[in-house]
């Protein structure tokens, strides 16, 4: 994985599985959001492969990587709503893109998902006109607009605060639990990676490959010092 | 079409069985948003009757969004006409997806859609814009003066590098585009001349107007047009992306006047840059009247130059520059105004680049007609 002839991580191999929350953890710079650009079909990595259900994701036809594409819903880092479309414009526009139902039924579906996350009524608001918070669950409520097999966060709980961010933490579970979604985070915030991860990979920013991966709980107690730093803050 | 008629048409997602009072209402089969379903909507008479309702969902295959909307749209109409409703044989996730759905109450004030307006409101919308407008035009502008001010004593923040930066965006690289723009508008010109003044053999006063013309009028027109779509859009551009990032608000708690630091190096750099282009376009546009001259109307290169001297004076050059000088400085002015009033979002950045062009030109316009008149009653 690299940028030019600038390489940002190496030799990385781990495996998620269906219904897992998994983390992306590691500092700042080490490459986890480049990781994750790389797992949805952003970016292509300098050298290896991405595999779903065994499938190869780069070296698929376009129009294999579309479709697979569209079993993904992707919360951004600052939720990329778009400016110029309503809250309830922006969870429409994949249901009207890629489905068939008629309109009232669409915005019946739309009012769901924005009550699922919490912001029932909010259909006529543009983006701007909400707070950060509300914008990433709003974000989120777009991401599950095509009831995605895999949900892919950047750093969702960035510019939230304790209460909000642990809202959103449950909401991610209680997703997981009800869908039986598979969910991919980048994230290094402590409280959530304990609260909900149950797999995850930790990305080495000096080595520039990961060291270690598994259940964070026990990776706090393992025996790579620098995982058990940073999951332990620097301390104990 | 009755209401059992409607149930029967979704037999294969829905089946409704049990006393009219107390129905129980199973989902079965697959239900994906990707193919047709049943809405609430069409089966609600069924219900009509029911003071008690019972969900069951032990055969449904497959399910998603589109059986939790219709169960929701369900229970929140039974809800409203306070009828129970048993979820208990619900599959977990679904229940649990119902019960966050109806987790926060959605807010008592609610939005309707965006309301289209009417073709007379929204004329009446934007004269009354226009007239908005003014005051902050008028106040922004005086936030530039005084800024100049700054500046002449002294005393104004900002970057030198910035403003040499901003001088070679403005100046230097615009020359291949007013080069191109000036050479084709001499053109223009010296041929409508030449077909007329052909009429009478007097081709030679070709040099006459294409020269009084070009350097008076049109090459000061022509430049200032071009830097309001090339450096105008630029300034509302980059001031309204800083406007969305915060970066304006930044200076402003740092005590750094925004219109300093920001405003006023890009208002120098077009009113240093302007009367040069505009001198500059001017030579290009007569030579391109001379090769016109020369070239097609066969009148000698040596004459045409003579009559271009004889033609031209110092003050004709001094109108085009001030022309041209007014409108660099116009440009500069809608450009950075609209990019200053810009709002946060990616669609409001395209207004304010837009709107940025078409003040910029309109102004032109109309200080051009107001100066013509000024410098024909001087008598200059």
């Amino acid at each position: 994985m690299a940028y030019g002839d600038y390489v940002i991580q190496r030799d990385l191999n781990f495996t998620v599985n269906r219904g897992d929350i998994f983390v992306i953890m590691g500092s700042s710079g080490c490459g986890k959001s480049t990781l994750l650009k790389q797992m949805i079909g952003l970016n292509r990595p300098a050298k290896g492969s991405v595999l779903y259900d065994g499938e190869d994701f780069w070296a698929a036809t376009p129009e294999a990587q579309v479709g697979r594409q569209r079993s993904f819903g992707v919360l951004f880092q600052a939720g990329a709503l778009w400016s110029s479309l309503t809250l309830a414009e922006n969870i429409a526009l994949p249901l009207r893109e890629f489905t068939g139902l008629p309109a009232e039924l669409i915005a019946e579906i739309v009012s769901l998902k924005l009550s699922l996350v919490g912001l029932a009524g909010f259909e006529a608001f543009y983006p701007s006109e909400i707070s950060g918070g509300m914008k990433k669950r709003a974000g989120l409520a777009r991401a599950m607009a095509l009831d995605p097999q895999i949900l892919f966060f950047d750093e969702p709980s960035a510019g939230l605060d304790p209460i909000s961010s642990r809202r959103l933490d449950e909401l991610i579970v209680e997703l997981r639990d009800s869908l039986g979604a598979t969910i991919v985070l980048v994230t290094h915030e402590l409280a959530s990676i304990f609260a909900i991860a149950n797999n995850s990979v930790f990305l080495d920013a000096d080595t520039k490959t990961m060291i270690a991966t598994g259940d964070p709980k026990a990776l706090a107690q393992g025996e790579v010092e620098k995982v058990r730093n940073f999951l332990q803050r620097g301390g104990a | 079409m009755t209401a059992r008629d409607a149930a029967d048409e979704w037999r294969e997602w829905l089946v409704i069985d049990g006393q009219a009072d107390e129905p129980c209402v199973q989902l079965t089969g697959r239900w994906s948003l990707r193919g047709v379903v049943p809405r609430y909507v069409a089966v609600a008479p069924r219900l009509s009757h029911a003071r008690k309702v019972r969900l069951s969902a032990t055969e449904l295959a497959a399910w998603d969004s589109s059986a939790v909307n219709f169960l929701a749209a369900l229970i929140r109409d039974c809800r409203a006409r306070q009828i129970d409703v048993d979820q208990s044989e619900l599959p977990d996730g679904l229940r649990r997806l119902l019960t966050l759905a109806f987790a926060v109450p959605p807010p008592a004030e609610r939005r309707g859609p965006p309301q289209a307006t009417g073709l007379l409101a929204s004329l009446g919308q934007h004269a009354m814009n226009v007239w908005r407008d003014l005051p902050a035009m008028v106040e922004f502008a005086g936030e530039i003066a005084l800024s100049l001010g700054r500046f002449c004593v002294g005393r104004a923040r900002y970057r030198r590098e910035e403003l040499a930066w901003l001088i070679e965006e403005v100046g230097p690289r615009a020359l291949p585009v007013v080069s191109l723009i000036s050479f084709l508008v001499g053109t223009i010109l010296a041929y409508m001349g030449a077909v007329q003044l052909a009429l009478f053999g007097a081709e030679i006063y070709i040099a006459d107007l294409v020269g009084i013309g070009v350097v008076r009028e049109v090459a000061a027109l022509m430049t200032g047009i071009i830097l309001a779509g090339r450096t105008g859009a630029a300034y509302a551009a980059q001031l309204g992306t800083m406007q969305v990032n915060e970066e304006i608000d930044a200076f402003r708690v740092l005590g750094v006047s925004p219109i300093d630091y920001l405003v006023l190096p890009r208002m120098l750099a077009l009113l240093l840059m302007v009367p040069l282009l505009t001198l500059y376009a001017g030579i290009v546009g007569i030579l391109a009247g001379m090769m016109i001259a020369v070239g097609v109307f066969n009148v000698g290169m040596y004459e045409y130059y003579n009559e271009t001297l004889t033609a031209l004076e110092l003050k004709h050059f001094a109108v085009g520059a001030i022309k041209g000088t007014v409108y660099g400085g116009l440009v500069a002015f809608a450009g950075c105004l609209r990019g200053m009033q810009c709002g946060r979002s990616a669609q409001a950045v395209g207004e304010a680049t837009t709107s940025a062009v078409v003040l910029g030109i309109l102004l032109i316009t109309i200080s051009a007609s107001v100066l013509t008149i000024v410098f024909h009653k001087l008598g200059i």
